[in-house]
């Protein structure tokens, strides 16, 4: 049983956003990169399923060369191999990325490399496309569920768990299949010194990636306008809380 | 002709469906251009009347009997049949699970590029979007060239509104032909949830607590004061990932979004990932160590010192105010 997880490097970033002055991008200078929490699940899901199930896994991303370090990062929690798709850091629109992945996968396919199981994250965290994960699938002739947050394998099928706002929806499908995951799946464990060590060590394969850029472009990023608002300090400590009993009682809420 | 596909329940429109509406019959009023709707399930018959209102001239029911529960692929391919033989110039959907997936099938089926989550839309040769990113804390300028359009509307962005000319909305049914691949993704079991407590997403009141809370017994205290309020207890990111609390109560970006009158948050410093999922609420109160915590800027009311203080002496005026 072999899996394929597709990650994105993005940035950490902190409370607030600040863009760079041509508005291209979000200003990286005094921050450190990471996947975004799906595809943080999707990994762990990989390792999970290998450890299970048997096979081995392979992480994938489309990414300027930095995001070796977020491929080194899945290597260090016990994913197999590694593929770069480099690019020059400029933004592939979701269309392109879906055709990049796809191209890669086949090739992989050519060289003996056969998956069973794709998993992505539900959505990328910076660009919110909710779509390379489907369109990979169509360019595979492979069924697609989105969204999930449980995964069970049996023989040639799969049980994909999907939350609702009234319980859970439940898609059989046959694999191989493409899913793309949602934060609370699992928890993802840390990675552990000889694991990180062992990643250093790994090989990075890089594929020229290929897709066919347009459809949809970025002119530019806008921050939001901050409503920061007038903070009412009711005090300092336990003495306040007659005040906060005041307070719920204004806002009818008690 | 513009398309929206819209979402109901047992036909009744959802909110999110009301908003992608308004921002389409606004767009079909500014091209002179007439508005169509897109639906699926056999109640949603009920929904002309209120497309009137929204100045939908015709309603497209998707009639199949593979259609009974959902199943995605399908509904795209019935979607890609409709824009083969009524030739519309964009098709919106709802920002939703569902919108955002039945649109990726069908962007992928007929190799268009989608834009998700727009916020504003400026038709033309090329369409002059603003897409939300980042869970709705930044904003992206983009442009869609690629004809038939094809775009999602964030939901909770655009206020609703019924259309200023109203049509006489028709009712057509569209029988899409499905072959057995087609159904390849579907539901085949449905599980209930079975819960007494309020959810986090309805909840007047939520209770947030974050890594100033300490531990997973810490939340116990959390636990106490919502039940004096009848609210709802959830966590942050650090809060769930530490294990303090299950991802189900996850307030955040990559949780659950919330929308209670008053959201009291303990011990939360406010990651972006935080406040995108409580930028709903209409009140905030914080309880902090910290008076430099960045949710300070977000909050309306605070309350400086140690939650693990402030909220038993909390929880007793409560319990004094019940007695009488």
């Amino acid at each position: 049983m072999n899996v394929l997880v597709c990650v994105k490097r993005v940035p950490e970033t902190g409370a607030t956003i600040i863009l760079t002055e041509d508005q291209q991008n979000i200003d990286t200078r005094n921050l450190g990169f990471a996947v975004s929490p799906h595809e943080e699940c999707a990994v762990e899901e990989a390792v999970r399923l290998v450890e299970e199930y048997g096979g081995s896994s392979t992480v994938l991303t489309l990414g300027e060369a930095d995001a070796t370090e977020q491929l080194r990062d899945a290597l260090a929690l016990g994913v197999d191999r590694a593929v770069l798709l480099e690019t020059d850091g400029s933004e592939w629109d979701p269309r392109a990325t879906g055709q990049a992945i796809a191209k890669a996968i086949q090739l992989q396919r050519e060289q003996g490399f056969e998956f069973d199981v794709l998993l992505f994250g539900n959505e990328a965290a910076d660009s919110g496309g909710y779509q390379v994960g489907v369109r990979v699938a169509h360019a595979l002739d492979m069924p697609c569920v989105t969204g999930i947050k449980g995964l069970e394998l049996k023989d040639n099928t799969a049980l994909a768990k999907r939350e609702t706002d009234s319980g859970w929806e439940v898609f059989e499908v046959s694999i191989p299949a493409v899913f793309t995951i949602k934060e609370g799946i699992n928890l993802p464990r840390y990675p552990s010194l000889p694991g990180r060590l062992k990643a250093k060590k790994k090989p990075i394969e890089q594929v020229e990636p290929q897709g066919e850029v347009g459809g949809l472009e970025k002119v530019r990023l806008r921050t939001l306008p901050t409503q920061v608002s007038e903070v009412d300090i009711l005090g300092t400590g336990p003495e306040t809380a007659s005040k906060v009993v005041t307070l719920l009682k204004e806002l009818r809420l008690l | 002709m513009l398309l929206t596909l819209l979402e109901h329940n047992q036909g009744k429109l959802n909110a999110v469906s009301l908003e992608t509406l308004t921002l389409a019959h606004n767009l079909a009023a500014d091209l002179s251009d007439s508005l169509e709707a897109l639906v699926v399930g056999e109640e949603a018959s009920t929904l002309v009347d209120q497309l009137s209102a929204y100045g939908v001239t015709k309603m497209h029911l998707i009639q199949d009997d593979g259609l009974k529960d959902y199943a995605p692929e399908a509904i795209a391919h019935s979607i890609v049949q409709v824009m083969d033989t009524l030739s519309p110039e964009a098709v919106f959907a709802s920002g939703t699970d569902r919108g955002n997936e039945i649109l990726a099938h069908v962007a992928a089926i007929t190799d268009l590029s989608m834009a998700a989550n727009c916020v504003e839309v400026q038709p033309g040769e090329s369409y002059q979007v603003i897409r939300v990113r980042w869970g709705g804390s930044l904003l992206e300028e983009a442009k869609l060239t690629d004809s038939p359009k094809l775009l999602t509307i964030a939901p909770n962005m655009i206020e609703s509104s019924p259309a200023v000319d109203s049509a006489t909305c028709e009712l057509a049914i569209f029988k899409p032909t499905l072959d057995e691949k087609m159904f390849r993704v579907r539901v085949t079991e449905r599980i209930e949830k079975a819960s007494d407590k309020v959810s986090l997403a309805e909840a007047r009141v939520v209770i947030g607590g974050g890594r100033g809370v300490g531990s997973a017994e810490g939340f116990a205290l959390l636990d106490e004061l919502a039940d004096l309020l009848g609210g709802a207890v959830g966590g942050s990111r650090v809060a769930t990932n530490l294990g303090w609390r299950p991802h189900s109560d996850q307030i955040g970006q990559t949780g659950t979004r919330i929308a209670p009158d008053l959201y009291i948050a303990c011990g939360i410093s406010g990651a972006i990932q935080h406040m995108v999922g409580c930028k709903g609420a209409k009140h905030i109160l914080v309880i902090n160590e910290d008076s430099e915590a960045p949710i300070l800027e977000r909050a309306d009311y605070a309350v400086l010192g140690d939650l693990h203080e402030i909220v038993p002496a909390l929880i007793d005026g409560l319990k004094k105010e019940e007695a009488g």
